[in-house]
């Protein structure tokens, strides 16, 4: 098999502009999500991932020139995930440049929509984000086996709802692959949460992207052969230049992990 | 004297990324071109090239060209009758086939000799839509791969789909991509090629094996 596992940085965007920062050093202006966009296509990223998290209804339009501007210089794939729920906002968003929109709160909501959305524009461009959390007292006092519940609106609001078979569901109404983030790891910097990674992988036939918590690069690597994830995001180990894309990708191909490296 | 090529707007694929992509490799090919998109049978007409793109599935991306009046007539016109370059992208690709096996059976512009099926993978733990990078296997020669590297060290290029061309004519099938079993990555015959993967996401191979489209001269 030569298909190869996928890097996938993601930025965190507001009103226009990347949230934390990106400390590039030859940036000119490390707020603006376009040029942290073209650094990390010049880079070697695999796609790039954009997460808006604007609250306002009147900053939403900004992701569209965002993605727009992005589409004129980067010729890789692109996701943009945060606030998608209509299929107005998935044409819109594909029709700027974008190749794929993650969709979270609106995929609990009302499940159909995916099956709508994967209906009109195809699975490959619908992903669904899984946002989930352990839930804990089943473990301390039953020795059960884990088990996550999904949560929405950026991990604020729990739902009761299953995380694996809320995966399974959504791979069937016709997702193309799903965002796995661990609400547990999420910001930790102490590696994915690898148990609950593979439980989805293992259980649906989707391409599953890792996410959540990584600090090192044996991170990666661990989502990749432990949590079986055909795809690894990070957001700060590469924003604020702890590593670089490069370096993260030597890393992967020395522990036996297939990765593009195409020369520059 | 300057090209005019033409991309096809069906209300499918991601047009804005493949116009980009297309005036970027006319500008770094030395390539004096311009880029437009339309709908209208007339301008595609008029085109020196033509590019087919498409997303999503066969049927839809079939019923898309069907809804605009004149158009597969003038696509048999031109690039059938008249020899005019066509480059199909992933679904544009499919529509060259015979018939299209996705959702229900539709026929395709017969052009290259099969079907579009589901694809599956002999390791049926591998991951179905086909979505990453992978290398290529040319198969022959083709001006469309001038200066690109293929086999396993070779540059990498952009695919995400389930289904693909199984052509019939082995003639026609320029290029491989292996996933457990041969995906069907470059299709072609005289002056059309197809390309199951997407090239104007595919970075460095991508826009370089668009720029050698503006230069072929079938």
């Amino acid at each position: 098999m030569t298909l190869k596992t996928r890097l996938i940085p993601c930025l965190d965007v507001m009103n226009g502009r990347v949230v934390k920062g990106v400390n590039f050093v030859d940036l000119v202006d490390a707020g603006d999500p376009v040029e942290a966009a073209i650094a990390y296509d010049a880079a070697g990223a695999d796609e790039l991932t954009f997460l808006d998290i604007t609250a306002s209804h009147e900053g939403r339009d900004t992701i569209f020139d965002v993605v727009n501007r992005t589409a004129q210089h980067c010729f890789m794939p692109l996701t943009v995930g945060g606030g998608v729920r209509t299929i107005e906002d998935i044409r819109k968003l594909l029709l700027c440049g974008a190749d794929k929109v993650a969709i979270n709160s609106a995929a609990v909501s009302d499940p159909d929509f995916i099956a709508r959305a994967a209906d009109k524009f195809g699975n490959q461009c619908i992903v669904v984000s899984v946002d989930a959390k352990q839930i804990e007292s089943d473990r301390d006092e039953n020795k059960e086996p884990a088990r996550w519940q999904i949560f929405t609106h950026g991990g604020r609001k729990p739902t009761g709802i299953d995380a694996v078979e809320f995966a399974k569901n959504m791979v069937t109404l016709g997702a193309g692959e799903l965002l796995v983030t661990s609400m547990d790891r999420d910001g930790t910097k102490i590696g994915f949460d690898l148990e609950l990674t593979a439980a989805i992988s293992d259980s649906v036939s989707v391409p599953v992207i890792a996410s959540g918590g990584v600090g090192s690069l044996e991170h990666l690597v661990d989502g990749v052969k432990i949590g079986h994830a055909s795809a690894v995001l990070a957001a700060s180990i590469f924003h604020f230049g702890t590593f670089t894309i490069g370096q993260a990708k030597s890393h992967m191909a020395a522990n036996g992990i297939e990765v593009r490296q195409d020369p520059s | 004297m300057k090209q005019i090529i033409a991309i096809i707007d069906y209300g499918s694929g991601n047009l804005n990324s493949a116009q980009k992509a297309f005036q970027r490799a006319a500008r770094e090919g030395g390539v004096d071109a311009q880029i437009i998109v339309s709908s209208d049978p007339e301008q595609v007409r008029k085109a020196d090239r033509i590019v087919l793109p498409g997303v999503g599935a066969f049927v839809d991306c079939r019923e898309g060209l069907m809804a605009l009046d004149g158009m597969e007539q003038v696509l048999q016109e031109r690039v059938i009758e008249a020899g005019v370059p066509f480059f199909g992208i992933c679904v544009g690709m499919q529509l060259m086939a015979e018939r299209g096996l996705e959702k229900q059976v539709l026929s395709g512009f017969g052009w290259i000799k099969g079907d579009v099926v589901a694809y599956l993978p002999d390791d049926k733990q591998l991951k179905i839509p086909h979505m990453g990078w992978n290398t290529l296997d040319f198969i022959q020669s083709h001006p469309l791969f001038t200066d690109i590297d293929s086999g396993p060290n070779g540059l990498h290029a952009y695919f995400v789909h389930s289904y693909h061309l199984e052509v019939k004519d082995k003639s026609q099938l320029l290029a491989t991509a292996e996933y457990g079993g041969l995906i069907s990555a470059i299709v072609g015959r005289d002056n059309m090629v197809g390309t199951q993967f997407h090239p104007e996401k595919s970075q460095k191979l991508g826009l370089a094996m668009i720029g050698n489209f503006l230069r072929w001269k079938p």
